[in-house]
């Protein structure tokens, strides 16, 4: 279209030589405009903020359809029927946890501590791994049971609310991954250390998201 | 290994798409090969495909939305041809075939005309009259077009291989069930648009906390352009509204592909749940595209009309309380449910409240005009015609909330005439008028004024022959989607329907000719001074087309109508140009994570919906591996030096001091 943009698309001298640290100092001062000195740091947790928000409301319309459907046995068991609770209190510990590891990662990241950090993330994995874990030999047992999710609507709507959590959690313990990967490869940038805290927000996101499904499903669902 | 696809999924017995699709891949090709032998594919991937640019991936949106325009119109003109010789026949259209043709109307027409339009003007213009070089997350804003790329892309690939959903635009159950629609059609239909819902929910977060967070110095949120404000509106609505769509969606999906409950007869399914989730997404969705037309015809308005807006805070007001207001009318979409009096009072009640803001603005638009110097160009012309068409639409709307009335209507001709007197001047109309407004921005030249006045008359004229009659038809009792009919006493209202829709037939050719010649014809329509309209913000202060920093300098704002203040002060105090101090800026590097992605996110939505598992995998795996590539690169932006900012800024400014624009001449630095 114009001949400016295309020049200026691939300017002769590309700061390939731009080693990390320098093009980081570039991008903390990036010359977008943002207003009143917001930082990129700032930028980009208050975007990923904004996704957490419909990452809520995309809970919460599987929660509603859990609302409308809970009494929906169509004569199979229901909840008080399925529920082990312990079972679930134990997975329940190991979110909550690996949640206190992940705050504890996000500390030695911004410390720069490396030990502290490979350590923590570590756990957290192993607490996420166990919790899914678990979530899957629950589901395997319903489904022996004859407690599918094709068994009935409320079976539907349970089954499809903790699966979505799970595969939160599971799509977590990869980016839990790449960022041990990347740290390792590429050291404690600006942009990477920016990726952390958001996967911190995530993992503490799906904490939340947890406690409210082991409150209205598990626990109202054993008493119901 | 192809799981359920086989030669049998190409519809060879069907001469009509095939045909359609041959022409359609026949002009693409030839597009290609052009782009190779003329040795313009470097150019067209390092500036287009690949770029990250806020103004380039707003352009490619709206050449999307027009091309989908084309097919979702070549739809209708299929449904009003069928009705019109449909009467005590089979017509030309088998009723299987003309199922899937009112579907990917409503379907194309809503995700791929309307949604593409406004987000593409909102993601040129927005960074613009904020004062800003980008959006927030520039990969992220390519990411979600290409993926809206690809939800079109599945559509149109539903012609050829296989078939598309028979069951409306949105997929009722229990029709969309397994059991009722065991073929390919709703699949397609469901992964297109969770794909481009992804696209579409990303361009939402990165719109919102542009708006919020990256504004230029002094944009302070009551001095940003009405444009702005209505684009924060909508794009709050997609963040809240969206998530719906995709949980419904996938529950519908789970429904079919696992065997799940959710809206079966049978098990407990609740088939008006997805009813209810579905309009909880649906009213909202209908204010994410008519909320950016609102803020397109306050700029024009205000533009052609040289005042600023009226009751510029109590359009903002308003803007605001339609985007709450939205979330609390849905249930009015099935009053026949039956709720009960008392709910469907309530919602009804809701639905007439939510037309006192959207008269504010109708009220604040005419006030703006009074006393005005109004130059009648096409822009402000498409904005009359909205005024008058819509309050018609708003008014037939108020009728529909009355729960006894709507069960009168329902579903009924008088329904489709209602909405599409809402959504076609409320929303086309809106983004006609910001395509012609925003074009020399764009591309340097403006559009030819006479095509675009004949386009428009053939437009508007069009659309009340196209649709009145079908207020008619719905009160004589006439149902939507019908393949045929016995009523003769229908068929000359549908026979004034056809010929409203070739008018409008005419109005698009007239506006593909308005392209052509406008671009033969560049040279004399060439924006010299970047304000071709003596425009209010900021867009209108850099070079047409703006170059890749937008503004060599932030613009430090002062107070509404940023531009026009600063011009107004120039022309009083007619100061000797200010000595700028350039600096380095630095831009993000293109990426080609957008693009890559969507052909994965393209192979895995195609083998979701014909089965192939290992390939569903592969994709997966090669869309992770992408993003992966881009979390690992070092360099993230390229640096313009301070000595080329000042070269591209300084030419600007002598070629706006020695413009043939007599504005311009007025703003002549004395230096």
């Amino acid at each position: 279209m114009t001949t400016t943009d295309a020049t200026l698309a691939h300017p002769a001298g590309r700061p390939h030589e731009g080693t990390a640290t320098r093009t980081h100092a570039h991008a903390t001062e990036r010359s977008s405009g943002v207003p009143h000195g917001a930082s990129t740091r700032i930028v980009v947790a208050y975007g990923f903020w904004i996704f957490l928000i419909s990452d809520i409301i995309l809970f919460a319309a599987f929660f509603a359809s859990y609302a409308v459907l809970s009494d929906n046995t169509a004569g199979g068991p229901a909840g008080r029927d399925l529920f082990e609770v312990n079972t679930v209190a134990l997975e329940t510990a190991c979110l909550l946890t690996s949640t206190l590891f992940c705050g504890l990662a996000g500390i030695g990241a911004n410390a720069r501590h490396g030990r502290l950090f490979y350590g923590a993330m570590a756990v957290t994995f192993v607490l996420g791994a166990a919790f899914v874990g678990i979530e899957l030999h629950e589901f395997a047992t319903l489904i022996e049971r004859g407690a599918g999710p094709q068994r009935s609507a409320f079976l539907s709507a349970f089954f499809a609310l903790i699966g979505c959590h799970g595969l939160h959690v599971t799509a977590g313990l990869l980016w839990l991954l790449t960022m041990m990967a990347q740290i390792y490869a590429k050291g404690y940038r600006d942009d990477i250390l920016r990726r952390m805290l958001c996967f911190s927000l995530f993992w503490h996101t799906l904490d939340i998201v947890w406690v409210a499904l082991f409150s209205l499903v598990y626990l109202v669902g054993v008493a119901k | 290994m192809w799981g359920r696809l086989s030669w049998q999924a190409i519809p060879w017995e069907q001469p009509l798409p095939l045909a359609a699709s041959a022409v359609v891949a026949l002009a693409l090709g030839a597009v290609l090969v052009w782009v190779v032998v003329k040795g313009h594919l470097p150019y067209v991937w390092h500036e287009w495909l690949s770029s990250v640019d806020h103004k380039r991936i707003g352009v490619m949106y709206i050449v999307l939305a027009l091309l989908m325009l084309l097919r979702g119109f070549s739809d209708a003109v299929l449904m009003r041809a069928q009705q019109a010789v449909a009467l005590n026949a089979p017509g030309f259209l088998p009723p299987e075939h003309f199922n899937q043709v009112f579907s990917a109307h409503g379907t194309m027409m809503i995700f791929f005309v309307a949604m593409p339009f406004m987000i593409g003007l909102m993601n040129y213009v927005v960074p613009l009259q904020l004062g800003v070089r980008d959006v927030a997350f520039p990969t992220l804003n390519s990411v979600g077009f290409w993926l809206t790329a690809t939800g079109a892309l599945l559509v149109n690939i539903s012609l050829v291989v296989g078939e598309f959903a028979r069951t409306g635009w949105l997929p009722y159950p229990p029709l969309s069930e397994l059991t009722y629609s065991p073929g390919v059609g709703v699949d397609y239909y469901l992964w297109a648009l969770q794909i481009s819902g992804v696209g579409t929910l990303l361009s939402g977060i990165n719109l919102v906390t542009t708006v919020l967070k990256v504004r230029a110095p002094g944009m302070q949120y009551l001095r940003m352009p009405m444009f702005c404000w209505t684009t924060l509106a909508s794009n709050l609505l997609i963040v809240a509204a969206f998530p719906i769509l995709t949980a419904t969606l996938a529950m519908l999906l789970l429904d079919r592909y696992l065997g799940f409950h959710f809206f079966t007869n049978e098990a407990g399914g609740n088939m008006m749940m997805f009813m209810n989730l579905i309009w909880a997404w649906g009213h909202p969705e209908v204010y994410i595209l008519i909320l950016p037309a609102f803020g397109v015809f306050s700029e024009v308005i205000s533009t052609f009309s040289h005042k600023p807006l009226f009751g510029y805070r109590s359009m903002v007001l308003a803007t605001m309380a339609i985007c709450i207001l939205s979330f609390m009318v849905w249930l009015h979409h099935f009053f026949t449910m039956g709720a009960g009096a008392d709910v469907n009072a309530i919602f009804g009640i809701a639905t007439m409240v939510i037309a006192v803001p959207t008269g504010v603005k109708i009220f604040n638009w005419l006030f703006t005009m009074y006393g005005g110097r109004i130059v009648f160009a096409t822009p402000i012309l498409w904005s009359l015609a909205f005024m008058t068409t819509f309050v018609v639409g708003g008014m037939t709307g108020v009728l529909l909330a009355v729960p006894p009335a709507d069960f009168v209507l329902h579903n009924s001709l008088f329904l489709v005439a209602h909405f599409h007197n809402m959504v076609i001047p409320g929303v086309l109309f809106g983004a006609f008028a910001g395509y012609t407004y925003w074009f020399p921005k764009a591309f340097g030249f403006r559009l030819h004024e006479g095509l675009g006045k004949a386009a428009f008359w053939c437009w508007v004229i069009g659309f009340y022959l196209a649709f009145m009659p079908l207020y008619g038809l719905g009160l004589m009792g006439m149902t939507r989607r019908m393949q045929h009919y016995d009523d003769p006493t229908w068929r000359p209202w549908l026979l004034v329907a056809a010929g409203g829709v070739a008018l409008i037939a005419v109005g698009i050719a007239l506006q593909v000719a308005q392209l052509v010649v406008s671009i033969r014809h560049r040279q004399a329509l060439h924006d010299e001074t970047g304000d071709p309209w003596n425009g209010r913000s900021l867009e209108w202060s850099t070079p047409s087309p703006p170059p890749l920093f937008n503004f060599a300098v932030l613009p430090d704002v002062e107070g509404e109508d940023a531009y026009w203040h600063i011009k107004q002060r120039a022309r009083e105090q007619n100061q000797p140009r200010k000595e700028v101090d350039y600096r380095d800026i630095h831009m993000p590097r293109n990426s080609a994570t957008g693009f890559i992605c969507a052909f994965f996110a393209t192979v895995m939505g195609f083998a979701l919906i014909w089965h192939i598992w290992w390939l569903v995998a592969a994709a997966f795996v090669g869309a992770f591996a992408t993003f992966v590539v881009f979390a690992w690169r070092d360099v993230h932006e390229h640096l313009i030096p301070a000595a080329r900012v000042a070269d591209i800024d300084r030419e600007h400014r002598d070629r706006v001091a020695s413009g043939g624009n007599p504005r311009s001449v007025a703003l002549r630095p004395s230096a």
